[in-house]
């Protein structure tokens, strides 16, 4: 099983990295484009066949190491 | 004093932080390597600066949870005193042991800079040769030391007295004028409740001699010598 993980920052957070791409993306010509937020996005392959334990397992995964909960939220996607 | 030097691959400032130790101690630190989940008996554990682990994922997050950090939290938890520098501080906190995180500067670029810094209490193992209130100048060298908590959690830390020195001008205003780094609140470094971990972002093992540009870090590993030995 696939398994993707997006890892964004919680709102509030200033996001210095997601700001200057919002400004070079104005400044080469697409002028509606507004706030913009950057995050992450990983895929993994797992083992695991059950979704359910599957989900239980990558939410530890998000928690323990692949997000930092202190500005982060995650996001866990299966598929196939 | 015996003090431990944590290595991992990708620290760059063990060897500062060790000279630095050596000479207010007269004692060479131990340099463990981060696979060595056996950490001997110190009176001190440091973090030292540089880049752990090419800084993936985030800044600090692979190191700390290596076997090593696994040994530092249970003996963090016993009350041995932990020290973290620069990167040590984006890993003591990514191992949880320090309130906060830190993030990339607010102006996205890397410092390398002498700032000064105002002591805000000398009520600890770290900062109990400088007087409250005193500005230091030390070095910084970061490009990821924009510290961020929420709002509950910066109450409690000003509420605890837990801010360890936050950035501020030459005369020691903190009005953000001094900050090089965007960090909330002109926060440079942070205690634990109980104040036997420190981290900060700037370098006081790079401010121990004269011929190195000031000595003002030297008080810091003073005041650790005479309360551990």
């Amino acid at each position: 099983m696939k398994a993707r993980v997006h890892v964004t920052l919680k709102n509030g957070v200033l996001d210095p990295q997601g700001k200057a791409i919002g400004h070079s993306l104005n400044r080469l010509g697409f002028p509606e484009v507004g706030e913009v937020r950057q995050g992450k996005f990983i895929e993994l392959e797992l083992t695991e066949t059950d979704k359910d334990k599957a989900r239980q397992r990558l939410d530890e995964m998000c928690r323990k190491l692949l997000a930092n909960t202190v500005i982060e939220n995650y996001s866990i996607e299966l598929v196939g | 004093m015996k003090a431990a030097v944590l290595v991992f691959p990708g620290s760059n400032r063990e060897g500062d932080v060790a000279q630095a130790i050596e000479l207010v101690s007269g004692r060479k630190p131990q340099m463990v390597w981060h696979g060595d989940a056996d950490l001997p008996k110190v009176d001190l554990i440091v973090v030292p600066g540089g880049f752990s682990y090419g800084d993936y994922l985030r800044c600090g997050a692979m190191a700390a949870q290596s076997p090593v950090m696994g040994e530092v939290k249970r003996r963090a938890g016993q009350g041995v005193p932990v020290l973290g520098i620069c990167n040590g501080f984006q890993i003591v906190t990514e191992a949880g042991l320090l309130p906060g995180t830190l993030m990339r500067n607010a102006h996205l670029k890397f410092v390398c800079a002498d700032v000064h810094l105002k002591v805000e209490t000398s009520q600890s193992l770290f900062t109990s040769r400088y007087q409250a209130g005193q500005v230091i100048r030390v070095p910084v060298a970061h490009a990821e030391g924009n510290y961020f908590a929420d709002d509950e959690t910066l109450k409690r830390l000003e509420d605890r007295g837990q801010i360890a020195f936050r950035y501020c001008a030459p005369d020691g205003t903190v009005d953000g004028t001094g900050n090089p780094n965007g960090s909330i609140r002109d926060i440079a470094g942070v205690f634990n409740e109980t104040k036997t971990v420190m981290g900060l972002m700037p370098h006081p093992e790079n401010a121990v001699e004269p011929m190195f540009g000031g000595t003002d870090g030297k008080a810091l590993f003073e005041g650790l010598v005479e309360a551990l030995t």
